[in-house]
Parts: structure tokens; sequence; C-alpha cells
């Protein structure tokens, strides 16, 4: 289906929550989601406005951050149709956290509730809103899809990405043997506790080499991150990186913790 | 340390012993036990039962039901002990509870307590003041029998011994039973069970008071219920004169349907079958015509918290039935085991429960100690949502400023940039191509001042350059083909 890119003048306008995550250290995840809704037929804006979800204020019991910033996001997003994250832990956030971040506020509780319901992990929203069955991309070799937590159990994604990756050419799709199991990131968890957070992950990398996968994709960047920051540190020849990448055939850059070519 | 002993410590304790346990290489072994024993064959168990989901509903709208009217469900179960010639004893406290105990056992003129596996009792730290009245106390629950060979405490709440292996445990029994042969075998489970069974049968006989906890109580007939494996519980309260249950008010259901829903749940989310091998019924002490059974039935009903719980945020972990299904799936957990918690409730349920019971400043790392990955909450039988508990935890943790300053300037700092998009970008592009310049053609950082723990694990992987907002901004719209 989607070979020609042009943005639909008439398709959904989609609010791009690029998450901190991307725009910091990996922009091509948010380029390859905006090739992805664009090619769905969505219209696409990535607001500047935008900073973060605000989870690490609100993980950390800083509620009264997490709901500052949860007011800024509702201001920000709630003029689009959807709002689409390339990240289950950032939607779920918006989705499931917002309202009850903002339910006592008089001002925000409708507005949060009303985004929460137009807000989206990637893959989901392809499949099931834009109706999205398959993608024009080639990715040689044998991958293995790592589910992230929040994607798995707050927004029950589990099908949408591996059907994607199905219509993907030379792609074959090896389960991992816990995929139900946290990669042990949890955010700022894996800085506050990094030996409890190391040793959860090297039981999802030791998972991960078992596969005899070549790539590992997730749809998460800060799974991905602490993934590939170990399988780099272990010298694995594993790839790591997000699923859009490869759905979107934007695989050029370096794999993550991958080095660079020289130009 | 305050509360009942044996419960939580401070942080720095918390560190040493996470650091203590992931070195430990006999604890990971027998850590692996926790997947096969509980994870498969709880998925399995569940599996066979259809309605699972619907009992899961049921049994939370039961025990919402009774939290909501606990007061008079409570005074009709007491009406009941006491028609059925039993005793009931409210203590507000651990202290309180023990002095029941205590005063109940010398009353009875007791030099032996058999005890079956009561982690209500472990909450309260019973076995002390029982020894220093000079009675001897034994635990009956194979588990809680070795634990107490040990000296140590249960690191499991269903599975007291889960850190040890069958190797440390016999090494346990060729010290404490001296007087048996040694060449005897001991290298299979069944030897082990097969000389506690011949030791603890001595103690059953002669015991002057049984003491269990409850798994719960039934305000319609006044009875406790409790559940094992090994029988000892029966043994523990029919033998000798006194029995004495020890429970927290929360255990309490209405009707006996009832105890059946939750007894459903009960036994597939805690070992994975379908129902223990047994499930004992005790209504008052023996009647007249009776076969056997105790003289007399006291029940000490332990609140230590748990009413304050009912009108704040963490009122929902009252449905808790201690099936450790949390526990079991935690990935935390699996990682240290229970001992680190340095509670005798770990793993999800403790981390929201040990508080309540020794105040957040003393037990600050339980809530914070978690990746928020909420398979807690999707195996909880009761729906208890354990993780939105924690984040509660750590709100008032941070309302109290107990996060080290460090943490807190950090987390301003971010905070106040996070509001302020033209600071944040122009921070994060700073940012960004400092990091990427450092990493150079690696792709990766193996050093950063601020997250020198995390890099001991794992490394960091370099920022791309230039951030997503910075090149969409320029309409450099990544290289598309």
């Amino acid at each position: 289906m989607i070979s020609s890119p042009a943005p639909s003048q008439q398709g959904p306008l989609v609010g791009l929550f690029v998450t901190c995550l991307v725009d910091l250290f990996r922009p091509s995840i948010g380029f390859a989601a905006i090739k992805l809704l664009e090619a769905g037929g969505a219209r696409v804006e990535a607001p500047r406005a935008q900073t973060c979800c605000g989870q690490p204020a609100y993980n950390s019991g800083d509620r009264k951050d997490a709901a500052a910033i949860a007011r800024q996001v509702v201001e920000i997003f709630e003029r689009f149709d959807y709002v689409v994250a390339p990240s289950g832990s950032c939607a779920g956030m918006l989705r499931l956290h917002y309202p009850r971040l903002l339910d006592d506020d008089p001002e925000y509780a409708e507005r949060a509730a009303a985004l929460a319901a137009k807000s989206f992990e990637l893959t989901s929203f392809l499949v099931g809103v834009l109706g999205v069955g398959q993608v024009d991309a080639a990715y040689a070799g044998r991958v293995t899809y790592h589910d992230s937590c929040s994607s798995l159990r707050e927004l029950h994604v589990r099908e949408a990405p591996r059907r994607l990756l199905a219509s993907v050419d030379g792609l074959s799709l090896i389960e991992l043997g816990e995929s139900e199991v946290c990669c042990g990131f949890g955010g700022a968890f894996s800085v506050k506790h990094p030996e409890i957070s190391g040793a959860i992950l090297d039981a999802k990398v030791r998972d991960i080499l078992g596969t005899g996968a070549t790539t590992v994709l997730a749809g998460d960047l800060g799974c991905l991150m602490h993934i590939a920051g170990r399988l780099a540190r272990e010298r694995a020849i594993v790839e790591a990186r997000h699923v859009a990448e490869v759905l979107a055939g934007m695989t050029e850059d370096p794999a993550i913790a991958a080095p660079r070519q020289r130009r | 340390m305050k509360g009942g002993r044996g419960m939580a410590k401070g942080s720095q304790d918390f560190k040493t012993g996470v650091t203590a346990a992931l070195a430990d290489a006999a604890l990971q072994k027998a850590l692996q036990n926790v997947k096969r024993g509980f994870v498969v064959k709880r998925e399995a168990a569940k599996a066979k039962l259809p309605e699972f989901d619907t009992l899961r509903e049921e049994a939370r709208a039961i025990k919402d039901h009774t939290l909501s009217h606990l007061d008079l469900y409570l005074e009709a179960y007491e009406r009941k002990v006491t028609e059925s010639g039993g005793e009931v004893h409210y203590a507000p406290g651990a202290a309180e509870a023990r002095a029941i105990v205590l005063k109940l056992c010398k009353e009875a003129g007791a030099k032996l307590v058999t005890k079956g596996k009561s982690m209500v009792s472990e909450e309260i730290g019973l076995n002390t003041p029982l020894q220093a009245a000079k009675i001897e106390v034994v635990e009956t629950d194979l588990g809680e029998y070795i634990v107490q060979l040990r000296g140590e405490r249960p690191s499991h709440i269903i599975a007291p011994v889960i850190h040890l292996t069958k190797e440390a445990i016999e090494a346990d029994f060729r010290r404490a039973h001296q007087r048996l042969p040694r060449e005897r075998r001991l290298d299979q489970a069944q030897y082990l069970m097969a000389e506690a069974r011949t030791l603890l049968r001595e103690k059953f006989l002669a015991a002057d008071v049984g003491i269990t906890g409850a798994n719960l109580l039934i305000a319609e007939t006044g009875s406790s219920v409790i559940v094992t494996n090994e029988g000892n519980g029966d043994l523990t309260s029919t033998l000798p004169r006194m029995h004495i249950v020890i429970a927290s008010i929360e255990k309490i259901v209405p009707t006996l349907e009832d105890a059946t829903t939750i007894l459903r749940l009960l036994a597939r989310s805690a070992t994975g079958q379908e129902i223990t091998t047994y499930t004992t019924f005790a209504t008052g002490p023996r009647r007249d015509g009776d076969a056997d059974g105790p003289a007399a039935y006291h029940v000490v009903l332990l609140d230590n918290g748990r009413s304050e719980m009912l009108g704040n945020e963490f009122a929902d972990m009252l449905r808790c039935i201690r099936c450790g299904a949390c526990l079991n799936h935690c990935p935390v957990y699996g990682a240290i085991g229970g001992h680190a918690y340095g509670s005798i409730y770990p793993g999800p349920m403790g981390a929201v429960l040990t508080p309540q019971l020794v105040g957040i400043d003393h037990a600050r790392d339980l809530p914070n100690a978690s990746s928020f990955c909420g398979r807690c909450e999707e195996v909880c039988p009761m729906d208890i949502p354990l993780p939105d508990m924690m984040r509660a935890w750590r709100e008032r943790d941070f309302a109290r400023g107990n996060p080290p300053l460090s943490e807190r300037l950090l987390l301003r700092l971010w905070a106040y940039a996070a509001k302020r998009p033209g600071l944040y970008h122009a921070l994060a592009s700073t940012v960004a191509l400092y990091m990427a310049r450092r990493a150079g053609a690696r792709g990766r950082l193996s050093r950063l001042p601020l997250l020198k723990a995390w890099m001991k694990a794992r490394d960091l992987p370099a920022p791309q350059g230039k951030t997503f907002h910075k090149l969409y901004a320029r309409g450099q719209r990544g290289k598309r083909r």
C-alpha cells in the first residue's frame, strides 16, 4: 500500500509527541514515525513547545511538577485530532495517568480526559486507528521484539507491532522466551537502583542472545537504550533499533549504541 | 528502628542487602526456583479456569464490601466466636498482641507452644517474648522450621525458605539434629520432610498451646480458615489444650460462600494448585461429644495500622490475601530475594504495606525500588493497584523531603527546564551535542560524571548529534528515500 508518502489533505491531524528521549538521543525515530503516519494518511505536526511527558517527576513522587507539565502538554496537544508517541511509556502517561493527575483540577480535568482518549502509541495507532495493515519496507535478518511493560500492560499493545513487522520483506521474528518480563530500565529506577536494574537487564540480555536474533526491536527508546547499552558493553553483535525505523525503512543510521561510520 | 522486630531498616541497610544478595551465588541459584515453582504453575492453573477473571471481580467486590462495613462484620464475627465458646481479643498494635498471647500462654501454664505458619506472628515478632518467658516455641511449617533452625526470617510470605538450596537445608539438619545417625540420607526433599515430621511429631503431642494464623475469618460462622499443604496446621490447632488464632482485621469475609470464592483464587495464584492439600475451618473449642479439639479457643485480632489504611490512599491493600503472586512475578524480588527488603513483607505487597507499619521514613527504599513494570498488578488475584500505591508512597516520601539532596536538586532543575520549552530545547541541544562529541565515532559512552553507577553495568548510547526539534525546525526531515 504505502508507496507514496505524500501527506493527505483530509487525513486526521496528528500531534507527534516526540518524547524527550527521542528528541535528545535519536531523532531518526521521530522522523520514521512521521513517515509512517503520513504514509498511513495522517497529517503530522510536532509542536516545538513540547518537552517531556513528566514521568521523571511523577514517578519520583513530585506530583506538583508532574501536574504542571501535564497541563502544559494538554494545552499544546488538545488542538490535534490525535496525539501519537513512538513510546508506550509516554503514551501510557498521557492516556492513563494524566486524567488521574489532573482529576481534581476543575480547569483541566475534562481536558485531560479528552486528551487521554485520543492519545496512542505509534504502532497501535497505525493499525487500530489508521487501519494500516502492512508497510513497504525491507529488513534482512532475524529479529526479536521486546515489549515494553507500559505498552504491554498499560496499553495492551502486543499484536500491532508484530502484525506490521510481519509485512517487512526479509524479516523473520523470533519471540523471546520471556517477553512479559521487564528489562529493568524503569527510567530513574535504573539510576537510583543501578545494581538491581542491572541484574534484571542481565536476564533480559541472556534471553535476547538466546534467540539467536541479530537485531532486537522495541517500541520504546528507554528500554532500547538500556538493552543496547548492555549489549554494547558485552560487545555482543546484536543491533538494537526502534521498531519505527524498520517499519519506515529508515535504517541507514547506525543502530543504537553502534559505532558511527566515519564520513 | 521502630515497630515489630525485623521490620524495615534504613537506606544504607537496603543497599548493603542488595549488594550482598546479588553477589550470593547460592541465593541466585535458589531464586531460579521461583519461576519454575510458581510462575509457570500459576499460569497453567489460571489457564484451566476460564472464570478466573470473573472470580477476581467477585473477590474484589466481596472484600471492598466487607472493608466498607468492617466494624459491623467484626462485631458479627466476634458474636459468633463467643457463641461457639471462644473469645476474641482486640490488639491495636504489635506490643498489645504480643502481651495478649503471652498472657494466654501463661494462663494455660504453657511450657511448649507449637506454631503453624503465620505472617502476622512474624509481623509482630511473637516468638521472642514467649521464649523470654521460658516457653519453648516450635515452628511446625517445614519452611518456618528451617528458618527457625537457622535463626533467620522468612524470605517469602508463602515459601519461607525460597532463598535456600536443598544442600543448605541438608547442612542445617545435620548441624541441628546431631543425635540422628550421620550416614542417613538427606539429599532429597522427601528425606528432609520425613526427618522434620518425625521430630515434630513429639512436639505436636506434647504442646500445651497451638498458635496459627488465619487466611480468612468468616463472620457468618465465627470460623477461622487456614490453608496448608503439610497438615501441620491441623495438628497445631487440634492437639494442644488451647488454640490461639492470630490474624489481622482485614482477613474477615461475610459468609462461607465468600470464603470459597477467595479460596478458589488463593491456591491458584499462590502455588498453582487448584486447592491446597488441607483447607481447615476452626470454629470454637471442642464441644461435648467432639472427638478432639482444644479446650480453649482464642482469636487475637491485630490492627497495627490497618484501620488507618481504611481511610487513606492505601485502602486497596487491605484486599490482599497474601498469595505471594506479586513477589513471584516481580523482577526486583527475583533479583534480590526477600531478605534484602529488610521487612518480613517483601516484594510489591511489602513495598506498600511495610511503610504503613513502620513509617515511610524507615522504609523509603521499598516503594522506590520498583521499575513500575506492572506485572504485580496484572497477576494480583485481588486486583490491587500496587504500582499506583508505591507511587503514592513516593509522593509522601518526596513531600517529607526524604530523597537525597542531589536527587531533589536534579529533579528541580529538570522540572524547571521542562516547564520552559525555549530553555529546555537550548539545554537539550547542548547536552546532545556534548555527549555525541564525547562519544565520537564509538557511538556510546562508558563514563559520565552523573551516571557512574549506571555505567557499571551498561554503556550509554550516544545521541545522534542534533535534537529532533532542531532538525525538525530546519525542515530536515531525515533521510527519506
